[in-house]
């Protein structure tokens, strides 16, 4: 496809701005008479809100004005949505609490906001905030899962009686049962999914401003998704008209999941730069990301797997409770559901599932999807199981995979998911060699010559990407499609913007994208500019989260793309007097096959525009626009095998060897692919090693700081060593299946199973802290 | 308030600004240099790195008044014209970012780094080395092999002069 063109590691158009501090992220922008709000937060994790007293502030100098949450329900400003309709196993829809942007009455987590100061400047806003006196009554909290199901627990909502959100369930309860009746061997494992933080390195922010001639909002924010946050604040939360706002996502910084919820901020920026007439900027600092951001995972299961005397998989049984924090974020039911029990068949022939799954409220911040979403938990739940029946039926952990791999396509699971390709022995036999797993017997000799525990661990995921189609998503319980849109337009003198509604926050579109366009009509990405981000510019789309983008944003450009070329094909056959059929399209030109004969794009879209000599009856112009649905999900997968050491004198672990193979189909840019493995991984095994979000006995966040909270650093991680396998994904025209997530869903289970290999049992949680991996091996020690 | 008189990215500036305002906050609120970010308030993430004197400092964590009269680099000071520093150059030719936002505070740093070393870097010293940088795109694989990259670059360059 050309030195640019799709599979070609060019490097990334957006980078100059980025390395040369141009970028333009939302806190970099300022406008005439911005003022600046600071929020005021619950100290408590359950409390009444008895009074505030806001006179002392509002008399200060410099402060605009101080807003409550009552304020809010006296404006009908609505209140926060939960867009995924997911219901309990008796039918019974699930039963959800009101959230407020800000709390009139009752706040239900440390750091929900109450008020709010709007100031000229940021630190008077601060001043004032000190001057706001909140009267609260404390109730007792629930931190966490146990707390929340315990007889006798505070209750959060009354909607939710005993804390349940639903107790939900997939598969065939009865033919499980009959499986692990008749089973030979049966493994089961107790397991926590730690919660963490997202912590994309840009802060959450959001700029409102109201025009009251034209009664016109204009929001930039950290979206991954803009036109769902317009959709949702004119649909819902009714604060600005779909018509009379412009949402504009600039340069976001990361997301990882958590820019695609629209959060209390972005709304009563809003809100209050009408009440105010005054543009409004909101900046979060790193505590408050800690408090608000949606957090990740948080799951306790039970897990049971039965096997035959072959060691086949006869059924897999699982209990999951799954913990929403204080409220329903936007797509948090789907995530412990649809995006976590539909992929508990991983890459195993397993005839038999049943899933059950109990939501439930704490007073803990809310908790929704986080990079991978629902299939981390699987794939870690899955693996953890594999890897420990292995040792039980002292069979070779990857010959124990292979004997039980799918190897027929399309295979459907018997939940839900319809795998559509796939060759996962592929991948296992090349992540094998790559870490050389006959060499380990000597490996674990020499390091254990040398005091140190040696263990190995694999994982073979697989997960669900290209969140679609919106017909299937629908049936359950989606509020929204998930197509995506595009529209090219090629300009008068052959330049060409692609107008994409899927979103980059350090993806790579703008290289990726021109890629696909700039290849098919064999001219330079640097004449492809990509728009993204703007509900102004882009007429629609959903955004990107999921690992969509190119599965399902790059498809809707591939079919304005044949539209454009058709288009194209004949205004040059009518100029070269030729049939349209005979054109082809080779480095920028139209050419007549067989001929010497050519006209070049520039002058074809200069005749488009001019429409002096155009076919009869062809409309002026050459734009095209397409939106794209896709027919199934896609099913990126791979096997991910982990080498550590241990220091048994410190319980430190070291990854010695990381290997990645992974089949995502077609790469358009591998370079970018692998950099989205790569941090995939490094979130993995943060989560594995290093990240958890802690709560006191109180509901307090002790892990609230980047002192607290162990994000992973450089010396924390190794160098990965990646590679390939590749079948093409039949459902989407480019044959690709998305990588964005891979990383973080594979990577957690080896790191464990190696770090469980190295110290011979399964007693150990995430993260394994040297303190709980030493801790672990005294256990171990005790029992001998 | 107090009169801050400094140089920054050649330029000698002055302005009148509270004595509690930060480094950070003055070159981003009033000299516009938006490129130096804050990612963490708590000196941990090293978004907000510039050179003060020749030294990477995160510029969150000081007073205006201890950076008076001093010489301030940013991000945006670092390339001649159009011409990127090896630094940058690397970062792009490696695939060394992604999101882009804490890549000026990994850059600044990045090049203190080569300079303390004279460019006698080894993968272990630069991971090292980085750890008062956080990145949550990249893993920091191909952070590490920009910074190695372009130690060699700023090596050559440096002989050249």
């Amino acid at each position: 496809m050309g030195v640019e063109g799709i599979g070609a590691s060019v490097v990334r158009k957006e980078d100059r701005r980025f390395i040369t501090g141009r970028g333009r992220y939302v806190d970099d922008i300022k406008v005439l008479g911005m003022t600046y709000a600071h929020f005021i937060r619950s100290p408590h994790a359950h409390a009444k809100v008895v009074s505030i007293d806001a006179t002392a502030a509002k008399a200060m100098p410099g402060v605009v004005d101080v807003l409550t949450g009552q304020q809010l329900v006296d404006d009908k400003i609505g209140n926060l949505i939960c867009g995924w309709s997911v219901s309990s196993k008796d039918g019974t829809p699930m039963k959800m609490g009101a959230w407020p942007a800000m709390a009139p009455d009752t706040v239900r987590f440390v750091g929900q906001a109450v008020a709010v100061v709007i100031a000229e400047t940021k630190n008077l806003a601060k001043d004032a905030a000190e001057a706001v006196v909140v009267t609260y009554a404390e109730l007792p909290a629930v931190p966490d899962i146990k707390a929340a199901i315990a007889a006798g627990a505070a209750q959060l909502h009354p909607e939710a009686p005993g804390n349940v959100v639903y107790d939900w369930a997939i598969g065939d309860e009865a033919a499980t049962k009959d499986a692990f009746a008749k089973a030979a061997n049966v493994v089961s494992l107790e397991l926590l999914n730690n919660r963490l933080v997202p912590n994309a390195m840009e802060p959450r922010a959001a700029l409102a401003e109201y025009n009251d001639a034209e009664e016109h909002f204009t929001l930039h924010t950290t979206s991954q998704n803009p036109h769902v946050a317009r959709l949702v604040l004119s649909a819902f939360y009714n604060v600005a008209q779909e018509h009379k706002l412009r949402v504009i996502a600039p340069d976001v910084g990361g997301g990882f999941g958590s820019k695609i919820f629209i959060y209390p901020e972005e709304m009563v920026a809003l809100w209050a730069a009408k009440k105010t007439r005054r543009p409004v900027k909101w900046a979060s600092d790193r505590t408050e990301a800690f408090l608000t951001d949606a957090h990740g995972r948080d799951h306790l299961s039970h897990a049971e797997m039965a096997f035959d005397k072959d060691n086949r998989i006869l059924g897999l049984r699982v209990k999951t409770h799954a913990n929403f924090g204080a409220y329903m974020s936007l797509f948090s039911s789907s995530v412990p559901t649809y995006l976590y029990a539909t992929l508990l068949s991983g890459q195993y022939n397993i005839p038999a599932i049943y899933a059950e799954v109990m939501g439930v409220y704490t007073n803990t911040t809310p908790v929704d999807a986080y990079r991978g979403a629902g299939r981390p938990e699987a794939s870690y739940l899955l693996e953890r199981l594999m890897e420990t029946a292995a040792r039980q039926l002292k069979v070779d952990p990857a010959e124990l995979r292979r004997t039980n791999f799918i190897t027929q396509f399309p295979h459907q699971t018997p939940v839900i998911m319809a795998y559509d390709i796939g060759d996962f022995g592929a991948s296992l036999d090349k992540a094998l060699a790559a870490i050389d797993y006959s060499g380990f017997p000597a490996r674990k000799a020499k390091a254990k010559s040398a005091g140190k525990l040696r263990g190995i661990g694999f994982s073979c995921y697989i997960e669900a990407c290209g969140i679609a189609p919106s017909k299937a998503v629908g049936s359950l319980g989606a509020g929204v499609g998930l197509w995506e849109s595009a529209e090219v337009r090629v300009n008068p003198v052959g330049t060409i913007e692609v107008l994409t509604g899927s979103h980059s926050h350090g993806q790579g579109h703008e290289t990726t994208f021109a890629q696909l366009v700039a290849g098919r009509l064999g001219i330079s990405i640097d004449q492809v500019q990509i728009v993204h981000g703007d509900t102004d510019k882009v007429q629609f789309g959903m955004g990107t989260y999921g690992s969509r983008s190119a599965a399902v944003g790059m498809s809707a450009i591939f079919k304005a793309m044949e539209k454009v070329e058709a288009k194209a094909k004949k205004i040059a056959a009518h100029l070269l007097e030729a049939s349209d059929g005979d054109i082809v399209i080779e480095n920028g030109e139209f050419k007549v096959t067989g001929t010497d004969k050519s006209i070049a794009l520039p002058m074809v879209a200069l005749a488009a525009y001019t429409a002096h000599n155009l076919p009869d009856g062809m409309e002026p112009g050459l734009k095209e626009g397409a939106f794209y649905d896709p027919t199934n999900f896609t099913f990126p997968s791979g096997t991910y095998i982990c080498e550590v050491e241990i220091d048994p004198g410190t319980g430190k672990t070291e990854i010695i060897d990381f290997v990645a193979t992974d089949d995502f189909g077609r790469l358009i840019n591998p370079m970018i692919v692998e950099g989205q493995v790569h941090g995939g991984l490094a979130q993995g095994i943060g989560q594995a090693l290093l990240e958890g979000a802690y709560y006191d006995e109180n509901g307090q966040l002790i892990t609230a700081s980047f002192m607290d909270y162990a994000m992973p650093r450089a010396d924390d991680l190794p160098s990965f060593k990646l590679s390939h396998t590749t079948t093409l994904c039949p459902g989407n025209p480019l044959g690709v299946k998305g990588c964005g997530e891979a990383g973080a869903i594979g990577s957690s289970p080896a790191v464990i199973n190696a770090i469980t290999d190295a110290i011979g049992h399964n007693r150990i949680e995430m993260p394994a802290t040297p303190g709980r991996v030493w801790t672990a091996m005294q256990m171990q020690q005790a029992a001998e | 308030m107090s009169t801050i008189k400094m140089t920054v990215n050649g330029k000698s500036v002055s302005a009148e600004v509270e004595d509690r305002t930060l480094l950070v906050n003055l070159l981003r609120d009033t000299l516009n240099l938006t490129g130096t970010h804050v990612g963490c308030d708590t000196s941990q993430c090293g978004a907000c790195i510039v050179h003060i004197d020749g030294k990477a400092v995160k510029s969150c964590t000081v007073l205006v008044g201890q950076a008076n009269g001093a010489n301030i680099t940013t991000i945006e000071g670092i390339a001649r014209g159009d011409e990127l520093h090896p630094m940058q150059a690397a970062f792009r030719d490696n695939h060394g970012l992604q999101c882009g936002y804490c890549t000026p505070g990994m850059i600044m740093s990045a090049i203190d780094i080569v300079n303390r070393h004279h460019g006698d870097l080894d993968e272990q010293t630069v991971r090292h080395e980085l750890e008062g940088n956080i990145c949550r795109c990249t893993g920091y694989h191909n952070i590490v092999k920009s910074v190695l990259d372009a130690a060699g670059r700023m090596k050559v360059a440096q002989a050249a002069e």
